[in-house]
């Protein structure tokens, strides 16, 4: 396939922005919001991708996922645990039968410079170690430099090094500078064979924004409607609070409805979002404003 | 890669199992009084001959107050407090008369919210529109034209702008308050004084306004408002000691108007009907396009005189387009004005709903197809109509034509630039218009040969106090807003 | 057979139809100007004016025909006459001016032969007034556009735009003058103008169409149509396909009906009634707005 003839619509920043703007004014109150939350904390890739990352941490954050649910009969566990290759066995050996993924990044992580076969390899790594799905990061250097095909081989070759694991296409929104760019780059990721497509590494700012998001939705529905393959999204990075994952629930309802409204296509990049959605659902039952003090930290 | 699955059968479900719940404005703290009186020369009068009219709320059909019908002995003594207010107002000088209009800002501001609730309790329309759009809109038209009062010799070069005396204002239904802040704001600014005939059916917030201008302690006089129906409007512009109409609402009307006032020396703004047409060219931002047909006709649910009405999309992209229109139009929610999510309120009034209804078996009748979003419209005893869309129709057709005033798109196609730019220009009207293209040489080229006054490219239904607003051919003259306004307002 | 000959001076005229020469004069048939050209009026019908020289000459009585083909031709003009560059249009609408310049004496003699008080002055005055308008062509846009400071990511601009066809209807006195800086004042913007022109007048306004003829103004910019007022304006103002009327003649009555009528399709009436049309408020570019439109774009800056 030759990359340089799947075609892109043109975006209009303010025009997304507005939308953006009407979209965060719709009001989520009573069950239509708890129903939220619970979904919400489904869709946690609850993260930790840090230098000093260590297997006590992330036994820990393994902990949280499988019982931040304890107190809440019915709630929902995350959807996935996601961390460093190196870290992938533990988080592995903790979930295990949880029914809880292991999501590892890869592909030289966050900037993804080093070369193919290096990628490749830390890949497969990861996959042996255990991850059933897999973040890569695009090369973000050669796409600004117009070189589509690269990214789109790219692409598809650490799909295929991914084999049963799923593959997620991290675009590093917060690198493309504009919408039209972030548009290419999610059809481009979509053709080339990724499952999810995902804005950020959490490590560049701005990560995650709800314009990004929307045109990556819109990409998705154009791209169901074309080949009638439905393609997950994952927002990351800076989605900390229940309020702003309601808006981009509401954003994702409202571009592509029900089949979407499940783990299985959506997911949040995130860590501190679980225990926000936990203060909330506790307000929401107990009718009182809560403190963080009394939602354990992991 | 190719993982091709069977696409026909590719569907979004709008219908999801998340549902929002209802998210009702609170109605407390709201005051609507039992029956409301004129507003003349600084206090309220009842109406000479005794008669009150209702005024509903459109989404239940209930009675929200008894409101005065201004008779021509009313308009009489209106007039006569506005002449006799023109004198001292015309002589303040332009900072005082200035400052009177910023406290009128501020005030609006600081009362925001009950006016947004009366808005849409009074016209049907969905609160977020009457928070987000009407009312700071209304209240930025009186900030800007405020800063004019003392500034009009710089907006008139090589010439001295004197008032033109007692302005005679008719406003519609459609943005209540905000039409009469249009009014208004440039009239006082330019040292008029004013009699102002809201619309019969949505009379509320302009006798909202009349309180807080009484709160304000503004020159009796200045303002004076008298509720009624088209009588009492035609009493207005006949009467021979206004030197100033100023009318918004049908072209028929209009016309009407232009005629009686004939040979009386009376000067005339007119801002009357549309049918505009809504262009995507085959390179437009198609998402954000698809947004701007949906904010361009179901705005107000369509009762909008600049309302995109007519579709226009370029032939090699129609069928997407269309299929994405029918996605968003699934996502609107339709019901209840006050409720934070509704994106589509009531219908301004029984008659109205009645024209819709009528316009829509016409369209079904010229062979058009139409689509309506699935679900069912809210119970009881309000006036609801659903958002529709009509392929299939021919430029002669009755809905491509017809200003409808109501949520209805006629969606015709094109190949050519000429041939949309035709089309386009093919009617008497010649408010707005729209374009939807990623090239800058395109957008140009429409622009400047599609005859209207507004032309919105690459966005649609966006207003503001310094923009100036008003049409060609039978959409009317005379500009409402911006620099172009106050000369509607001023002799030489 | 031998005529006997006759010297032509010994031949009684009364009306100055020979030369003191001797020789016969070739008279002149004062038709209408019509999409650039010269027709005789459809309905056949000519009103007689006797100069003040005792020649009489006749005058079209234009009818409501010739005003339907002038609106036809004005209207297919129009949209080619605003296309063109302003300087473009500056200039053509300058070499009116030199070629009346060029044709002084001439008007002089007309205004003389219709009775005018300051005929020499009254072409002065013209021919300025031209190269006053002229000027304006690529200047009022910029007197009467904004951008407008709205408050959201927008560019917004709002530009003058001719309104179209515009019919002026042109008083008795100040026969050039008058015309003059009705005509300017309509087509420097755009527009294509159509004149009713009072029969007295009529030498002088179809005169002024050679001239005009001459100055590489399109074919149906302007047209004029000599004839009653009375008859022609309920046709003007009732016409669907016309903009505006510019109403510079002094009835109150035919004021009255042509605002009246022109609600049929929503015209601009512009009254401009003038004793004295040399006045200096009747330059300046307010004139020139009567008949444009104010377009207001709005276009999103962003990426």
């Amino acid at each position: 396939m030759n990359p340089e003839k799947i075609e892109s619509p043109t975006i209009d920043q303010v025009g997304v922005e507005e939308r953006v703007a009407k979209l965060k004014s719709r009001s989520i109150k009573k069950d239509s919001k708890v129903h939220a939350l619970k979904m919400a904390m489904s869709m946690i890739d609850l993260t930790t991708l840090s230098g000093d990352d260590t297997p006590g941490k992330v036994r820990q954050l393994c902990y949280k996922a499988l019982h931040v649910h304890d107190a809440y009969p019915g709630l929902p566990t995350v959807a996935a645990v996601c961390v460093y290759p190196s870290m992938v066995k533990v988080a592995a050996r903790h979930l295990e039968g949880s029914g809880i993924q292991v999501a590892s990044v890869a592909t030289s992580f966050p900037s993804g410079q080093s070369n193919l076969s290096l990628k490749l390899e830390e890949t497969r790594y990861a996959v042996e170690e255990g991850a059933s799905e897999i973040d890569m990061v695009i090369s973000r250097g050669r796409f600004l430099a117009g070189d589509v095909q690269y990214v789109f081989d790219e692409i598809a070759t650490v799909k295929e090094a991914c084999g049963k694991a799923h593959l997620k296409v991290i675009l590093e929104t917060g690198e493309l500078s504009t919408l039209d760019n972030v548009r290419r780059a999610s059809d481009l990721a979509m053709h080339a064979g990724a499952d999810f497509i995902k804005t950020s590494t959490g490590k560049i700012a701005p990560a995650a924004t709800l314009p990004v998001t929307l045109v990556m939705l819109e990409a998705i529905r154009d791209y169901y409607y074309e080949t009638g393959v439905k393609i997950g999204m994952k927002p990351a990075g800076g989605i900390r609070d229940s309020k702003t994952a309601l808006q981009y629930l509401v954003t994702l309802r409202e571009t592509l409805g029900n089949d979407w409204l499940s783990p299985d296509l959506f997911r949040f990049g995130a860590s501190s979002l679980a225990n926000d959605l936990l203060m909330q659902l506790e307000k929401q039952r107990t009718g009182r404003y809560q403190s963080a003090d009394y939602f354990s930290l992991d | 890669m190719a993982k091709k699955k069977n696409k026909e059968k590719t569907r979004i479900h709008f219908d999801t199992d998340w549902k929002y719940d209802p998210a009702p404005e609170s109605v407390e703290h709201i005051k609507v009084n039992k029956q409301y009186e004129h507003y003349i020369g600084g206090s309220w009068k009842s109406p000479n001959e005794g008669k009150y009219f209702n005024t509903v709320n459109p989404a239940s059909g209930k009675r929200l107050a008894r409101i005065a019908s201004g008779s021509t002995s009313d308009i009489d003594d209106a007039v006569a407090a506005a002449r006799k207010a023109f004198g001292p107002w015309s002589a303040l000088p332009g900072k005082e008369r200035g400052k009177w209009l910023f406290k009128l800002a501020r005030q609006i501001q600081e009362r925001a919210r009950e006016f947004a609730v009366i808005e849409s309790l009074d016209g049907g329309k969905p609160i977020r529109e009457s928070k987000a759009v009407d009312i700071p809109l209304a209240a930025a038209h009186f900030f800007y034209h405020a800063g004019w009062a003392d500034k009009l010799t710089y907006a008139f070069p090589g010439r001295n702008p004197e008032p033109l005396g007692v302005a005679g204002q008719i406003i519609p239904w459609n943005f209540p308050l905000l039409m009469a802040a249009w009014k208004l704001a440039p009239a006082l600014a330019t040292g008029n004084t004013v009699v102002l005939k809201p619309a019969e059916t949505t009379p509320l917030t302009a006798l909202k306004l009349a309180e807080l201008i009484d709160d304000l302690g503004f020159p009796p006089g200045v303002i004076n408002i008298v509720t009624g129906a088209g009588d009492t409007g035609a009493a207005l512009v006949q009467h021979p000691d206004i030197d100033k109409i100023a009318f918004t609402g049908s072209t028929d009307v209009g016309k009407e108007i232009q005629k009686s006032i004939a040979g009386t020396g009376k000067k005339l703004t007119l801002e009357l009907g549309g049918k505009a047409a809504n262009i995507i060219l085959e390179d437009a931002a198609i998402d954000q396009a698809v947004e701007g047909i949906i904010n361009g006709i179901y705005f107000n649910q369509g009762h909008v005189c600049c309302a995109g009405s007519r579709l226009l999309v370029q032939e090699s992209i129609e069928s997407k387009v269309i299929k994405k229109l029918k996605d968003r139009m699934s996502t609107l929610v339709i019901g209840d004005p006050l409720d934070k999510n509704t994106d589509i309120g009531a219908i301004n009034s029984r008659a109205q709903l009645k024209t819709i209804q009528k316009y829509i078996e016409l369209g079904a009748k010229e062979g058009g197809e139409i689509f309506q979003c699935e679900g069912s419209l809210p119970d009881g005893k309000g006036f609801w109509c659903k958002p529709t869309l009509f392929t299939g129709l021919a430029q002669s057709s009755t809905l491509v034509k017809e200003e409808i005033f109501g949520p209805v798109l006629a969606v015709q196609s094109f190949r050519t630039l000429e041939e949309a730019l035709t089309k386009a220009n093919n009617t008497p009207y010649g408010l707005s218009a729209g374009v939807w293209t990623d090239k800058g040489a395109k957008i140009f080229k429409m622009t400047t040969k599609l005859k209207a006054g507004i032309i919105w490219a690459n966005t649609y239904n966006k207003f503001d106090p310094a923009s100036p607003f008003g049409g060609y051919k039978e959409s009317g003259f005379g500009r409402e807003g911006g620099l172009h306004g106050l000369s509607a307002y001023v002799t030489f | 057979m031998a005529e006997k000959k006759i010297k032509s001076t010994e031949i009684e005229s009364s009306n100055g139809q020979v030369h003191a020469s001797g020789r016969v004069l070739v008279d002149k048939t004062y038709k209408l100007y019509i999409g650039g050209a010269f027709p005789r009026t459809e309905s056949g019908r000519y009103t007689p004016i006797t100069l003040n020289d005792n020649s009489v000459v006749n005058i079209c009585e234009g009818s409501r025909k010739d005003f339907r083909e002038a609106v036809v031709v004005a209207r297919k003009a129009q949209s080619g006459w605003s296309k063109r560059t302003a300087y473009n249009r500056g200039q053509i609408l300058y070499r009116i001016a030199e070629m009346l310049e060029a044709r002084h004496a001439q008007f002089v003699d007309l205004l003389e032969q219709i009775g005018s008080e300051n005929p020499a002055g009254e072409v002065d005055a013209s021919i300025d007034r031209i190269v006053h308008y002229a000027g304006w062509s690529d200047k009022y846009q910029q007197v009467f556009s904004t951008v407008n400071p709205v408050s959201g990511p927008y560019f917004n601009f709002s530009v003058p735009e001719p309104t179209g066809v515009v019919a002026i209807i042109c008083p008795q006195h100040n026969p050039l003058l008058a015309l003059i800086t009705n005509l300017l004042a309509g087509v420097v913007s755009g527009n294509a103008c159509i004149l009713i022109i009072p029969p007295i007048n009529g030498a002088v306004a179809i005169t002024l169409a050679e001239v005009l003829h001459t100055s590489d103004l399109p074919g149906g910019v302007v047209n004029i149509i000599t004839g009653s007022e009375a008859e022609l304006v309920p046709h003007v103002s009732g016409h669907m396909d016309v903009n505006a009327v510019v109403y510079a003649s002094d009835h109150q009555d035919i004021l009255r009906l042509i605002q009246s009528e022109s609600s049929a399709n929503v015209k601009r009436v512009i009254a401009r009634q003038y004793e004295d049309w040399s006045d200096a408020e009747l330059e300046g570019p307010y004139l020139i707005s009567d008949t444009v439109e104010i377009k207001t774009t709005w276009h999103p800056i962003g990426q």
